[in-house]
């Protein structure tokens, strides 16, 4: 173990490498690292990120087909409801029509016997009166009498 | 460590074995003789730290060149993890953002380069100099003097110039985050108080704090690494003491394997702890510099 200057060339030797490193090896390799880590931990948020957008999509997607389920009950019961109005409306409608037809026949008909009681009144008196002239214009005999009636009789009937 | 032929042809000693195995290529080419002796330099020890060094910061621009925020290859992923490993530590004892720009890339360049120093222990501790041996000779000089030590930082030179560049560092924050000022202040207030007759019981304080420091920072590593290139060389000893197809002979053989693979299988262990303990070291010291007292 004798010193000599040696000693002196290693300092300066070792100092060399220690600057050649500090300048050509450690900047680029950090760089390196630092880039990695930050592309790592980049990549790691976007993939949280993916995940969380996909649970959201997933629950929006729930929550959009329970609501269309649901305004489809809500369409198919106003439907039914609404089917149920327009049948009770087209029953009533059509009782109305009926009582109303009913009625108007009922009228009609009463109309037409009242219209032919009357015209059958006036051709009674008519006809009583066309008796009465026959009457009237001879010699009234009970032979003519009783054909007059008759046929008066026969007419009426 | 595997190596039993070295000593066939020269037969030198288990001394001189080991003291060759010791002993640097200096520019003299001789032994050093003084224990300092700063007009010397140790050629294989710079020879080896600089190949490697080269390697280690090779091996890393190659990652950084070619570093994306893509998906990683296994390459760039490994020196991502390095990266990692270090930014967090550096992050945990510096609590300056300007300053860890420089200390990160500093304790990564400690902590990689270290490790490929130490890790040269790994390598059959007769390999290198047995073919340096062999170059040496074949250039017409004395084999015996073919010194080579492969393990940089079992070289007390370069673990020590490095813990004395951290306590130059250390020196730079302080100043720099405490004002010449405000830490001459503290190095004669901390850690007695502040009171004018405590003030040079403070300094001397904190000097032998820093002494304490860098010493203990380098030698450490130091210590740790050449005690395991010697065991390295102590287990070679006995397959080197082959003499032929006897009992002896294929027991220490043996011997030899069994101990080279555990030593070796602990050692990938203490390579990777002492450059990491290194580079804590680092972080730890240069941080102190930002804490005041």
């Amino acid at each position: 173990m004798n010193l000599n200057a040696t000693l002196i060339i290693q300092l300066v030797v070792f100092l060399s490498f220690v600057w050649f490193t500090k300048n050509f090896v450690w900047p680029p390799i950090v760089k390196a690292l630092d880039e990695r880590a930050k592309k790592v931990a980049d990549g790691l948020a976007a993939a949280d990120k993916a995940k969380a957008d996909l649970a959201n999509a997933e629950k929006r997607s729930m929550e959009e087909l329970r609501s269309a389920r649901e305004s489809a009950a809500e369409l198919r019961a106003g439907a039914e409801k609404q089917a149920g109005k327009l049948v009770e409306d087209a029953r009533a409608e059509a009782n109305r029509i009926i009582a109303a037809a009913r009625e108007a026949a009922t009228t009609e008909a009463g109309a037409a016997a009242q219209k032919a009681k009357d015209a059958l009144r006036d051709q009674v008196a008519a006809l009583a009166v066309a008796g009465a002239e026959r009457i009237l214009r001879r010699e009234i005999n009970a032979q003519t009498h009783a054909d007059l009636l008759s046929n008066l009789k026969q007419e009426l009937s | 460590m595997a190596s039993g032929t070295e000593l066939t042809h020269a037969a030198p000693t288990a001394g001189e074995y080991i003291a060759h195995h010791l002993t640097f290529l200096n520019n003299s080419g001789e032994m050093q003789a003084n224990l300092i002796d700063f007009g010397l330099y140790n050629v294989d020890t710079l020879f080896y730290s600089i190949v490697l060094g080269l390697l280690t910061v090779f091996l890393l621009h190659r990652a950084a060149a070619k570093a994306t925020s893509g998906v990683p290859g296994r390459f760039q992923a490994a020196v991502e993890i390095l990266v990692e490993m270090v930014a967090d530590q550096a992050k945990g004892m510096i609590h300056s953002e300007e300053s860890r720009r420089f200390v990160a890339p500093l304790a990564l360049t400690v902590f990689v380069w270290i490790f490929f120093m130490n890790a040269m222990d790994l390598l059959p501790v007769d390999l290198l100099p047995r073919i340096w041996e062999g170059v040496y000779a074949a250039a017409g000089h004395d084999p015996h003097h073919a010194y080579m030590r492969v393990v940089p930082t079992a070289d007390i030179n370069a673990t020590m110039g490095m813990s004395i560049a951290v306590l130059l560092l250390c020196l730079y924050y302080n100043v720099k985050i405490k004002g010449a000022g405000g830490w001459f202040h503290e190095l004669i207030s901390a850690p007695f108080g502040n009171h004018i007759l405590l003030a040079p019981f403070n300094f001397a304080m904190n000097v032998i704090e820093f002494l304490a420091k860098t010493v203990s920072h380098g030698m450490r590593l130091f210590g740790n690494m050449f005690a395991g290139e010697l065991i390295f060389m102590l287990i070679a000893l006995m397959g080197g003491a082959w003499t032929g197809m006897n009992a002896p002979s294929i027991l220490l053989a043996a011997g030899h394997f069994v101990a080279g693979l555990s030593w070796a299988i602990f050692h990938i262990l203490v390579i990777t702890l002492q450059a990491f303990i290194f580079m804590m070291l680092t972080l730890v010291y240069i941080g102190q510099a930002h804490d005041g007292h």
